[in-house]
């Protein structure tokens, strides 16, 4: 029937390139918006991270007056954590989730065009602080009473409030449609348990997504009320309470860093089994440290609270702690599909394992903070911002560069230049430690987080200098990152559709994929359904009518054993 | 081909065929969009109840509105019983559409519309008459949050309302065929659910 007509007359009308780029409602064309967008605001945050970074290198204050570094850190986080890593991955996610899902798209494919165009727009509305006398500068917290009108009288504020409402409500859009569509859309024999454990980790990323999100929102507007209509949420003096900001903000906060560590590791998860020529150790076990991490996340916020005096410190500590148990499933996953594997150490192979070991050194630090003693000493002292850097920066975005590498070929046709990519990864894992390690050391010693100045005397200087060049040493590796991704597009080593031999249903279809994803898909018996087809158990199904036969014959989810019999 | 082909194309006339080889049985799709979106609606109305109490267990005086004011608990319940009864007008036409019946569609929807404006309606005037704003404590500006952003999500439903009954009007649905019209009493029924626990915890535990 009328199958052939599959693109019913593609290129009978002219879109311009631009035109097409800014209506499509294709999920790979808005996957991959999503990680350009996001990488121009890393730059942007780079940017002034290295300005944040030159204002410590030595005592005194010589780039910035106090107003500007308050905005310079205050913008850093924000942009860094809601416009940069959420959205990157988020990017990947919508990219690479339906092909996994062997899926021809999203489940609203409008709908997910418009979350990620109120990225963009969020996201100038909160830096457009900078054009109206200065952007907001009570950092990416905003503890009341830093925030009320009183003593952030300036519109920089009341943008920041908005432009972060805007973000949330387009990754709360997108949360939905990732839950409908891993939920409706999954091709036949695409079980729950076999699906891809990056699917598996934006499942619950999703998840956490829309229920923490709103409560920011919430939060959000009761701050704008506050500031603008005379409301008193957050003022002491008429009744309101100051540390209801942290409750609500830390609600949503500390899933926010699972929504940013989850969709990372399920790319590291991808990743090493390839990588290691073995499949994942312990599949169901990492997808249950998933769902118990998932879980677990709503129930320790106020750890970030512990000196407010105003939180049962033993319940909020034990349940941060027992986080450490799926973390550690996770780790033992990981190190036993390495374990005896045939290592092949290409550059998403090096980011994964860079990944693997700093965000070890960033969990135990993290289990460190859950102790209320350590906790009250370094309160607010570089200790937490060198936790957070090791888990956000050495965790997350070692994850989306991995990301990158990997699945360039998938999305261009492309492999990136090998050489050029370990050069990038050398000096980036370099000047990543160089940067983040040396702040455990001054946290320890007492040099308190979101100051421009310091004592000579303190004895920080060294140090921080250290910390300094570090930092530039991570803004140069992005140089031949750069370079490798423009080199390639225009001149690169064709990948051909599975350059890695991978064994999930993204390396099934060509490089890039055609709009409508898949022309057929193999057989699904098992979380590597192309496994069982390259290593001869199985056959690329040329005529629906078997699939769906297969289909029938498969209702047994779980049932992997004896499929390959089945099959021949 | 048979109907029940693997091309897996998003739309046009291919849809329902790629439906049922993507194995979308069960509950229709909008349907999970707008279930999920309810949750997320759960999570923000819980985020403001949740100022509500912080601000109640920590307050100092006798809670409730400031001096010269007063909250209208008469007019409260009248809004309430006009609300639970577009509750029920609402399932009423979805019953209708279900055997089938448009006539009777439009008939509930219509009602349901008119209960949602009147609702609107009474809190507006409610608010004229109470004798307090929201810069007047902690009290007032919980009250009018929480009563303010219910009466903003009845105003969206009352535009979902709308377009379904204009889209009724206009003989687009059928017993098979009125998705929306399932989503939009999924939606009516959360915010008269909320607004029955805002009534509750506002007017009755003082």
């Amino acid at each position: 029937m009328a199958t052939t007509t599959l693109e019913p007359r593609a290129g009978s009308y002219h879109r311009s390139w631009v035109l097409d780029w800014l209506t499509t409602v294709d999920h790979k064309k808005i996957g991959i918006l999503y990680i350009v967008n996001s990488f121009l605001f890393f730059f942007a945050a780079g940017f002034l991270a290295l300005l944040i970074r030159s204002e410590l290198a030595v005592p005194g204050m010589q780039f910035l007056d106090q107003n500007t570094y308050n905005q310079a850190f205050t913008m850093h986080g924000t942009i860094m954590i809601f416009l940069f890593v959420v959205p990157v991955l988020a990017g990947f996610g919508n990219y690479i989730v339906p092909l996994q899902l062997g899926a021809p798209d999203m489940a609203f494919p409008r709908i997910n065009a418009l979350s990620f165009w109120l990225l963009p727009l969020g996201g100038l509305l909160i830096f457009s602080g900078y054009l109206f006398g200065g952007a907001a500068a009570e950092g990416w917290t905003g503890y009341a009473p830093l925030t009320s009108d009183r003593f952030a009288p300036g519109v920089g504020t009341d943008l920041w409030i908005i432009g972060l409402a805007l973000v949330g409500t387009a990754s709360i859009m997108g949360a939905i449609n990732f839950i409908a569509t891993i939920f409706k859309m999954r091709a036949p024999g695409m079980t729950l348990m076999r699906m891809p454990i990056f699917v598996w980790t934006i499942l619950v990323t999703a998840t956490l997504i829309l229920l923490a999100t709103p409560v920011l929102t919430a939060g959000l507007i009761a701050l704008f009320i506050d500031r603008n209509y005379g409301g008193s949420f957050f003022d002491p003096a008429v009744g309101g309470n100051p540390i209801l900001w942290q409750h609500i903000f830390w609600f949503f906060g500390h899933p926010e860093v699972y929504i940013v560590i989850l969709p990372a590791m399920g790319v590291v998860s991808e990743i090493l089994p390839v990588f290691s020529r073995k499949p994942l150790f312990g599949y169901k076990a990492f997808v249950f440290a998933t769902v118990a991490i998932g879980l677990l996340s709503f129930s320790v916020w106020a750890h970030h609270m512990f000196t407010t005096g105003a939180v049962f410190l033993p319940f909020f500590s034990f349940m941060t702690a027992l986080i450490a148990i799926p973390t550690g499933i996770k780790m033992f996953n990981w190190l036993g599909t390495l374990w005896r594997g045939k290592l092949i150490l290409a550059t998403p192979m090096l980011f994964s394992l860079g990944f693997l070991s700093m965000f070890l050194i960033g969990g135990i630090s993290g289990v460190m903070l859950a102790s209320p003693p350590i906790d009250f000493h370094v309160q607010d002292t570089y200790f937490v911002v060198a936790h957070l850097h090791y888990v956000f920066f050495g965790g997350s975005v070692f994850g989306v560069f991995a990301a990158a590498y990997y699945w360039f070929p998938k999305m261009t046709g492309r492999k990136l230049n090998e050489p050029l990519g370990k050069i990038h990864f050398w000096i980036h894992f370099i000047g990543f430690n160089l940067a983040f390690f040396p702040m455990h050391q001054l946290g320890l010693s007492g040099m308190p987080r979101r100051i421009g100045d310091y004592s000579p005397d303190a004895g920080w200087t060294i140090l921080n200098m250290v910390s300094t060049v570090g930092a530039f040493m991570i803004a140069v590796s992005i140089i031949p990152f750069l370079i490798n991704v423009v080199a390639t597009l225009i001149n690169g080593e064709p990948a051909g559709d599975n350059p890695w031999e991978g064994n999930t249903l993204e390396w099934a279809t060509t490089s890039p994929p055609p709009p409508h994803n898949f022309d057929r898909l193999p057989p699904i018996h098992s979380e590597r359904p192309l496994f069982f087809l390259t290593q001869g158990h199985g056959h690329a199904v040329e005529r629906p009518e078997d699939l769906v036969e297969e289909e029938i014959v498969d209702e047994k989810p779980g049932d992997i054993e004896r499929r390959p019999k089945d099959l021949v | 081909m048979s109907a029940r082909t693997m091309q897996a194309h998003p739309s046009g006339e291919h849809e329902a065929a790629a439906a049922v080889a993507h194995g979308q049985s069960g509950m229709p799709m909008a349907l999970v969009g707008m279930l999920l979106f309810i949750a997320s609606e759960v999570m923000f109305f819980g985020g403001l109840f949740a100022t509500y109490f912080n601000a109640r267990a920590g307050f100092a005086g006798t809670w409730g509105p400031p001096e010269g004011g007063h909250i209208d608990l008469p007019l409260a319940a009248v809004l309430t019983a006009i609300l639970v009864a577009s509750s029920f007008t609402m399932q009423f036409g979805v019953w209708a559409i279900r055997r089938g019946d448009t006539g009777k569609l439009k008939l509930w929807t219509g009602i349901t519309l008119g209960l949602g404006i009147l609702f609107l309606a009474g809190q507006l005037y409610d608010y004229t008459e109470l004798g307090f704003g929201l810069s007047d404590g902690v009290f007032s500006t919980v009250f009018y949050t929480l009563t303010g952003f219910h009466g903003a999500h009845v105003f969206g439903g009352a535009i979902g309302l709308t377009v379904v009954l204009a889209r009724a009007l206009r003989g687009q649905f059928s017993r098979q065929n009125h998705v929306a019209v399932e989503a939009v009493s999924m939606y009516w029924h959360f915010v008269d659910v909320v607004w029955i626990a805002l009534f509750l915890i506002i007017y009755f535990l003082r």
